[in-house]
């Protein structure tokens, strides 16, 4: 019965009858047995359905895409070794510069239009004292719709015609038309625009939970200091929210990084490459239609953005904790 | 019951990750009664609202508008309400000459599948890493944490080859459900979570069932699960709206249109349906969503709040 006992006696009395592997046959099968009487093959039974999907469909994949950054696969030969090739081949590709910059820029507004708004939405909603519930339901909704149908409306939203929805709103006050998805300038804004609208409504319920984390008694300390409403949002509740908002940032940038859904359905990468992002180049060597096939440097360049992103987020936290630490 | 107890009640802080209450903000009552704080705050408050229902609200009630409006009148004047009245017929011919209804049943299916094995390995592998913790399960569980920190770009082709050759199987997984279903039970965030809800449940429990003789299978199903009610709906939540959700991983591997979900379909039917057909169809995908979230909104907000906190 050690099976459900406390975990350091526990683990110490399954490693001991986990041990006896040597020895004769005897001595296998009664170490086989008493593993079995100890709860071993039960704990394997449980643990089954989480090492079989995660070997086969995770932990495999994963070193299987570092393997095949180094060869070439197309499916009906086997697979050949070719050393740097496929790094080589996806770093001189004219097309990748054009792809980091719309992707450093799609991060870059993201963060301009998409990180103060749940933050000052929050901020707001916390002070709310009726109907609440109404403010945090309506701040979320757009993240419930499908991101596909978002697209999808959303494009129909951004008609380029004089008639489209946009238009036709901005038209009631003198502006427009405006070829929304077609014009270079104004493409990438927005696609943002409409990833800030189905992202924000999560990012508002993160700060609304950490906002209730701020202890009433330091208002009540800053008031007795003489503070005002902004002082105290300035000295209390901002830098009580720095350490969720140093991770909201990051996580914004790493999701940012591999945006694909809103180029892949807006525009496909157009108009000439203008919303090419780094993961619609993955997806197009991959499974494109005209390209399509290179396994090969699609994992090398799907490698080198994780080591970027997990270089960036080292180099970041160790930043941030220096911020906090000073 | 005492009027003091039942305000006490009342006081009583409730579950933090709802974000729905706090008890003292940045405002206080002194800030309250003065008549310039107050009438700014309030005017703020209305503003807030009202571009919170335009912007939130807003695109779903054109998008419902639209469903039942004759194209003509869609593309004529987006924003008139009715001039020519109403066409139901849209809805009637997007679930059925459009197949919508086909889609929606493999949208389900799908999300049922995936709902269950994420369901399975995350109550199964917390169990083994939080109650049983046999002495490897210090290695699997750094070897699941470790593919937190893993995009799943990476993933996309050794996992597109993995499903085309498995192992084992000896037969392609393509166009075949559980290609969907078996890899989003990999999914680290669901067994971390689970992990961490059971670490917190009473371990005296447990001894006091071991006590009475019940073995670990009966410990899991009569003793664990029962008390992990709250966990499970938050995972649930999460586990069906993220297979609503999905994209691209279904558009690779479901090649084929009959057993695609709605989110695949909608973009390849886009070209060749009539508008106001297909804004039917869009408003039809949404609907199950936002009926789903405005019921079980405590679970979806909570669920969100501790996404943070995990990921924190």
């Amino acid at each position: 019965m050690s099976t459900l006992s406390a975990p350091p006696s526990g683990a110490v009395a399954r490693v001991g009858s986990a041990q006896p592997r040597t020895g004769n046959r005897n001595g296998r099968r009664r170490g086989v047995l008493t593993w079995v009487r100890g709860g071993g093959l039960s704990t394997l039974i449980f643990a089954l359905p989480l090492l079989i999907v995660f070997g086969v469909f995770s932990w495999w994949p994963i070193v299987r895409s570092v393997v095949m950054s180094f060869q070439k696969t197309n499916l009906v030969a086997p697979p050949r070794w070719v050393g740097w090739d496929n790094f080589h081949y996806v770093l001189t590709d004219p097309d990748l510069p054009t792809a980091i910059r719309n992707t450093l820029y799609f991060a870059l507004l993201a963060l301009v239009i998409g990180f103060p708004i749940p933050l000052v939405t929050a901020v707001l909603i916390s002070s709310v004292r009726r109907l609440k519930g109404v403010y945090t339901v309506l701040a979320y909704l757009p993240v419930v719709v499908p991101p596909v149908v978002a697209v999808l409306l959303w494009k129909f939203f951004y008609d380029g015609s004089p008639g489209g929805v946009f238009n036709t709103i901005l038209g009631y006050v003198g502006l427009g038309p405006y070829q929304w998805l077609s014009d270079h300038a104004l493409v990438m804004p927005s696609l943002v625009l409409e990833a800030t609208w189905a992202a924000a409504g999560g990012t508002v319920i993160i700060y609304l939970a950490a906002l209730i984390g701020v202890p009433g008694e330091l208002y009540d300390a800053a008031e007795v200091d003489g503070a005002g409403i902004w002082q105290k949002l300035w000295h209390v509740t901002l830098p009580h929210l720095r350490g969720v908002l140093y991770i909201t940032f990051i996580l914004q940038i790493i999701a940012t990084a591999q945006v694909f859904l809103e180029p892949f359905l807006f525009t496909g990468g157009g108009p000439a490459n203008r919303t090419l992002t780094v993961l619609l180049m993955i997806y197009n060597y991959a499974f494109g239609r005209s390209l399509g096939g290179d396994y090969g440097a699609a994992t090398a360049l799907s490698l080198m953005l994780a080591a970027f992103l997990a270089l960036l987020s080292i180099v970041y936290f160790k930043l941030t904790s220096r911020w906090s630490t000073s | 019951m005492t009027s003091q107890d039942i305000r006490a009640v009342g006081r009583a802080p409730r579950r933090a990750t709802s974000g729905l209450d706090s008890a003292r903000g940045y405002i206080s009552e002194q800030d309250w009664r003065r008549p310039t704080v107050n009438a700014t705050v309030k005017t703020l408050h209305v503003v807030l609202l009202v571009l919170l229902v335009i912007v939130g609200v807003g695109p779903m009630l054109l998008l419902a508008k639209y469903a039942i409006t004759p194209t003509q009148d869609i593309i004529r004047t987006p924003l008139a309400i009715f001039p020519n009245g109403i066409r139901w017929e849209n809805v009637a011919e997007a679930w059925n000459d459009v197949q919508i209804s086909r889609y929606f049943l493999n949208t389900i299916w799908l999300a049922a599948g995936s709902w269950f094995v994420q369901l399975l390995v995350a109550t199964t592998g917390g169990y083994v890493l939080s109650v049983l913790r046999p002495a490897w399960g210090k290695v699997v569980n750094g070897l699941v944490i470790a593919t937190l920190f893993v995009p799943s770009v990476v993933l996309l082709v050794p996992l597109y080859l993995t499903i085309i050759n498995p192992p084992l199987v000896g037969t392609s997984l393509i166009n075949n459900f559980f290609a969907v279903w078996l890899p989003s039970g990999a999914s680290a965030f669901n067994v971390v979570l689970m992990t961490r809800f059971f670490d917190s449940l009473p371990r005296e429990v447990f001894e006091a069932a071991e006590i009475d003789g019940a073995g670990p299978f009966r410990l899991f199903w009569s003793v664990v699960l029962p008390m992990s009610k709250p966990i499970l709906g938050v995972v649930s939540v999460f586990a069906s709206i993220a297979s609503w959700k999905d994209f691209l991983w279904p558009m690779l591997v479901l090649k084929n249109p009959d057993l695609q979900p709605l989110s695949v379909r909608l973009p390849a039917i886009q070209a060749q349906t009539d508008l106001g057909v297909f804004l039917a169809a869009l408003a039809i995908s949404t609907l199950i969503p936002v009926v789903f979230f405005l019921i079980f909104q405590r679970l979806f907000l909570s669920g969100a709040g501790l996404g943070g906190a995990v990921k924190g």
